[in-house]
């Protein structure tokens, strides 16, 4: 069976590929802030759990349904051709937190997209990712209409540790997600320079 | 009244397993053969790339394979692609997809690289990098 219509000239570049996850709650702005920094419009994929009894899901109805099709949005940034940046959407209901795990391997850092109407959808993601030690800055999307706060209020709100940072965005300015991916790359920049045992405060 | 709550239960129960879920659940797989595990000895990450081996171009090496098998090669022949990318492009779930990939590496037609390993960050000077390269976007 003959693939490929020519022969190869010259090697395939093999890109070093990583991963930042974007995580928030439902309806937030993941999949646009995703959009707003991808070179290609996201991408959606699914993955097919057989987790139905995991206690969370309501199956009622379904009883007989033992599987889940969880959807992902992803968008690519080719930072150079052998470094190739992907951005996940994490699914957006917690009770999928479990497929996080498997996004989260690997992952250079994550991005919690915090809507300040629907602070309390951002906890699930900031536990987690501090429970991992995945690096993480909070990003406060500032949709039109909604009522500002001072950083240092959403701060305490969210309970943040004071090395996380906090910043404001727009999902959709391009400008504004690049900044805020920066800051998740710095952060892990410093958690890497550091000795390996996390110091107690 | 027992017919009517046998309605609410569901008036034709023959055809529950033919309902919208049953579908893309059933089907991907059979182009798995019912498998849902590679034989690769690493869950390959969503963002492990496929690269085709240079035996990929040699005709009649293989006729077991189905025609994803060969358009997965075909996607990545020009610019190797990831796990997710595949899946997005092909329109299929994440897991058959590994099962594909799985059967490629098996017969050596493609290799994968693998990511940084789990609960390893990057490097620092990849790192660096990124902040360069995403200041430079």
């Amino acid at each position: 069976m003959a693939f490929g219509r020519s022969s190869r000239k010259k090697p395939l570049v093999e890109p070093v590929t990583l991963k930042i996850l974007v995580a928030g709650g439902f309806g937030v702005g993941k999949t646009t802030l995703v959009g707003a920094v991808s070179e290609i419009r996201p991408l959606r994929t699914e993955e097919i759990l057989s987790e139905a009894g995991r206690p969370v899901d309501d199956l009622h109805g379904v009883e007989n349904k033992s599987t889940t099709t969880v959807a992902m949005d992803f968008g690519r940034i080719t930072l150079r051709d052998d470094l190739v940046l992907y951005l996940f959407g994490t699914p957006g209901q917690d009770r999928f937190w479990f497929l996080w795990d498997e996004l989260a391997q690997g992952a250079l850092g994550a991005v919690v997209l915090a809507d300040t109407r629907r602070l309390e959808e951002s906890f699930a993601a900031i536990d987690y990712f501090e429970r991992r030690g995945i690096p993480f800055t909070v990003a406060v999307n500032c949709f039109e209409g909604a009522q500002r706060f001072p950083a240092e209020s959403v701060r305490g709100a969210l309970d943040l540790d004071p090395e996380v940072e906090l910043l404001m965005c727009d999902a959709r300015d391009r400008e504004s997600v690049k900044n805020v991916l920066v800051a998740v790359v710095e952060h892990a920049l410093v958690l890497a320079d550091r000795p390996a045992a996390p110091v107690p405060t | 009244m027992t017919d009517a709550e046998q309605q609410d239960q569901g008036p034709h129960p023959a055809q529950h397993w033919f309902d919208d879920d049953a579908g893309p659940v059933v089907r991907p797989y059979a182009m798995t053969r019912g498998r849902t595990s590679a034989a690769t000895r690493h869950r390959l990450d969503l963002i492990a790339v496929v690269v085709p081996e240079p035996a990929a171009d040699d005709p009649g090496r293989d006729q077991t394979l189905s025609p994803e098998h060969v358009e997965i090669v075909e996607r990545c022949s020009d610019t190797p692609q990831s796990i997710a990318e595949l899946a997005a492009g092909l329109d299929l779930p994440v897991g058959v997809v590994r099962v594909l990939v799985g059967d490629l590496v098996e017969d050596e037609l493609v290799h994968v690289t693998r990511p940084v390993p789990p609960a390893e960050l990057p490097d620092v000077s990849i790192l660096r990098e990124v902040i360069n390269g995403l200041r430079a976007l």
